[in-house]
């Protein structure tokens, strides 16, 4: 007998008792569908963080300033400018790992339109700045070295202020904005980048030239960097060595002792970015866990049912004995059989697994890519359940002695 | 019926024992019984229950191995052969039919005659061709995809007839075959079976019944494990020219 006649004959005996076999299946279908879908929510969840994490910039570092020391009373870090512009040269200049960095100068301050007034954090930078934020300009253009040279009063803003100094959809490229009684024209208008995990709003927001922001906003110009350095590395693998490097030359610039501790604090959002990768990653192994638990159950239900069915089918094993049936082809009859009724459970399990991702994922406003190899791993899986939970099923039947079996009632 | 003397008889026993153990006696079902059937033989075993007439059938039919004792079927030795290969005599050599029929529910007459060449290897056109030759043999020509539950005993039996020869065995084992059917279809089961003895076919048949076993050709009668009577016999002669008819075309039949 061949394995291409024993699909038949199992499908026939499966179809006999269709109630039945449907619930059997009902246990991998269960099982399957729940990891497909688990996998492909928290697969979401991890693109929801990557993307986050994306907004904030590409390969982000970000250097701060010592802590002030008053009377035992620790400031927090940036607190003490020890930062200066000349350690910002170095860092451009002699780290390799460093694929741009830009001063970040920030405060609020008030910006007016003709008839509206808004209260914004504004970033005096350099325009390397928009490149180490992975930020677009929508209109217009961003400032260069020129603008940052001649102290040029150019604003870039973001959707939210535009809204609310202009109203929605106006284009505000050219029109003339104040702060603190001082004309600034607009010469851009940043992409929408929405909100952070926390509800902050990236849009609310306007960037100038920090030697305009200086002078202007500011007033006052020194030889330390009055904020924080943000720094882009050459690609994700290098922001540990852009981290080292740019911790040697400050050092250095700093004239630290080997003995002293950093006078800044390197940021390293990449690594921040990971452990939420990590933490969303734990949580989809758990769940998918979970699921498989869940899929084990249903293959001890399919072994419970296939035991039933041996014992039901005790005469028919012994009549198939009879005419001719080798332990082995009883064997694999019922193999067949309880691999049959889990790789249709597991076929079912998966169509229902990534509508039930796609439905979750809509509603918790993530992507729902289903990924294929998880769907292809949960259907061998399911068919792994249904041989190692239909063997012992199956060799009870293919050891049972004929004589006894034709006996039975 | 004739036979040559050269060739080997189609069952031949020496000795066959069969002894079970509970606790500390041991019980012979089967006492050093030696048994010699030819082919085209219809042999008809007869005994009170206890008698070992069941382990006799058991054994003759390859479905158990005998404690001690030879047996030759067709000419070679199958009492040390394992399990997987006495389903590959049973189902080249032997026919089997039950008490209680024994077809699969829910299941068309000519898939249950199948059934044995399925497990033979035969392909599925030459599969369907040979159950039906079979089914017409057995008078049920008509009712190929018939149920079991839509027959009655008598037609359940043929289909069990009919599934027992299609694989052209050298014997045909039968279990009580009329003790689930009234008399007159227990008639006509055994007339049928006559005709298959008619065209050549070995049968070897349980039963306890007097009138059953006036069909066959030899009685075996066995007590506590032992043939004790083992006779020839003018077989009862049933039906009518049909029958004589049948047994006309002997040589053309056996090749079936």
């Amino acid at each position: 007998m061949k394995l291409s006649q024993t699909v038949p004959l199992a499908a026939r005996a499966l179809l006999r008792n269709k109630t039945r076999s449907f619930l059997t299946m009902l246990g991998v279908i269960i099982g399957v569908a729940s990891v497909i879908s688990m996998v492909t929510v928290g697969e979401g969840a991890k693109a929801r963080v990557a993307s986050v994490f994306d907004a904030m910039g590409t390969n982000l570092l970000i250097v701060l300033s010592g802590s002030t020391s008053s009377g035992g009373m620790m400031g927090g870090f940036g607190s003490m400018p020890t930062l200066t512009w000349s350690d910002l040269a170095s860092i451009r200049r002699d780290a390799g790992a460093v694929r741009a960095a830009a001063p970040v100068l920030t405060t609020k301050v008030t910006i007016l339109s003709d008839d509206a007034n808004w209260t914004t954090a504004i970033a005096g930078t350099s325009p390397e700045y928009l490149q180490i934020r992975a930020w677009k300009i929508a209109r217009g253009s961003g400032f260069g070295d020129t603008d940052v040279e001649s102290g040029n009063k150019v604003i870039v803003l973001g959707e939210t202020v535009v809204t609310r100094l202009f109203g929605a959809g106006v284009d505000a490229v050219g029109k003339i904005v104040r702060l603190r009684s001082i004309p600034f024209t607009v010469i851009g208008v940043l992409q929408r980048k929405g909100q952070s995990p926390i509800g902050q709003d990236y849009d609310d927001v306007a960037i100038t030239p920090y030697s305009t922001f200086q002078a202007k906003i500011q007033g006052s110009i020194g030889k330390y960097v009055p904020g924080i350095i943000a720094v882009s590395a050459i690609s994700p693998d290098d922001t540990y060595r852009a981290q080292a490097e740019i911790a040697t030359i400050l050092r250095d610039n700093h004239h630290l002792l080997s003995s002293a501790e950093d006078d800044f604090m390197i940021r390293n959002l990449t690594e921040l970015a990971s452990a939420q990768q990590q933490g969303t990653k734990a949580l989809t192994g758990l769940l998918a866990a979970i699921a498989a638990v869940s899929l084990v159950v249903g293959g001890i239900g399919i072994m419970n049912i296939m035991l039933v069915s041996v014992t039901e089918r005790t005469r028919e094993i012994g009549l198939r004995m009879a005419i001719g049936a080798t332990p082995a082809q009883v064997l694999v009859q019922f193999l067949v059989e309880s691999v049959a009724l889990s790789m249709t459970g597991g076929f079912i399990g998966v169509a229902l697994g990534m509508t039930a991702a796609r439905v979750v994922a809509t509603r918790l406003g993530l992507s729902a890519s289903v990924r294929v190899d998880m769907a292809a791993i949960s259907f061998l899986f399911s068919a792994l359940v249904g041989v190692s939970f239909g063997f012992y099923p199956a060799r009870r039947a293919s050891r049972l002695d004929p004589i006894e079996a034709l006996r039975s009632e | 019926m004739a036979h040559d003397a050269k060739t080997p008889p189609v069952i031949l026993a020496e000795g066959l024992t069969k002894t079970y153990t509970l606790g500390d006696s041991t019980l012979h079902a089967l006492d050093r019984v030696d048994l010699r059937i030819e082919e085209g033989e219809f042999v008809a075993i007869m005994g009170s229950s206890g008698s070992g007439k069941s382990t006799l059938m058991n054994i003759l039919g390859c479905l158990d191995r005998p404690t001690e004792g030879r047996y030759f079927l067709s000419g070679s030795e199958v009492s040390k052969l394992d399990r997987g290969e006495l389903a590959h005599v049973r189902n080249r050599l032997l026919g089997f039919v039950f008490q209680s029929f024994n077809l699969l529910p829910r299941t068309s007459a000519q898939e249950n005659v199948e059934l044995p060449l399925i497990y033979a290897g035969v392909g599925r056109s030459e599969r369907a061709e040979r159950a039906r030759a079979a089914l017409e043999r057995v008078g049920l020509g008509e009712r190929l995809d018939h149920h079991p539950s839509q027959l009655s005993g008598g037609q359940q039996q043929r289909v069990a007839i009919a599934r027992a020869i299609v694989n052209r065995p050298r014997v045909v084992l039968a279990d009580e075959p009329t003790g689930n059917l009234d008399s007159k279809t227990s008639d006509q089961v055994m007339e049928l079976f006559q005709e298959l003895w008619h065209s050549g076919l070995t049968i070897i048949f349980v039963t306890h019944e007097p009138d059953v076993a006036k069909y066959a050709s030899r009685v075996l009668s066995l007590k506590d494990g032992r043939i004790v009577a083992d006779r020839q016999q003018q077989a009862r002669l049933a039906g009518g020219p049909a029958i004589m008819q049948q047994s006309v075309s002997l040589d053309d039949a056996r090749g079936f």
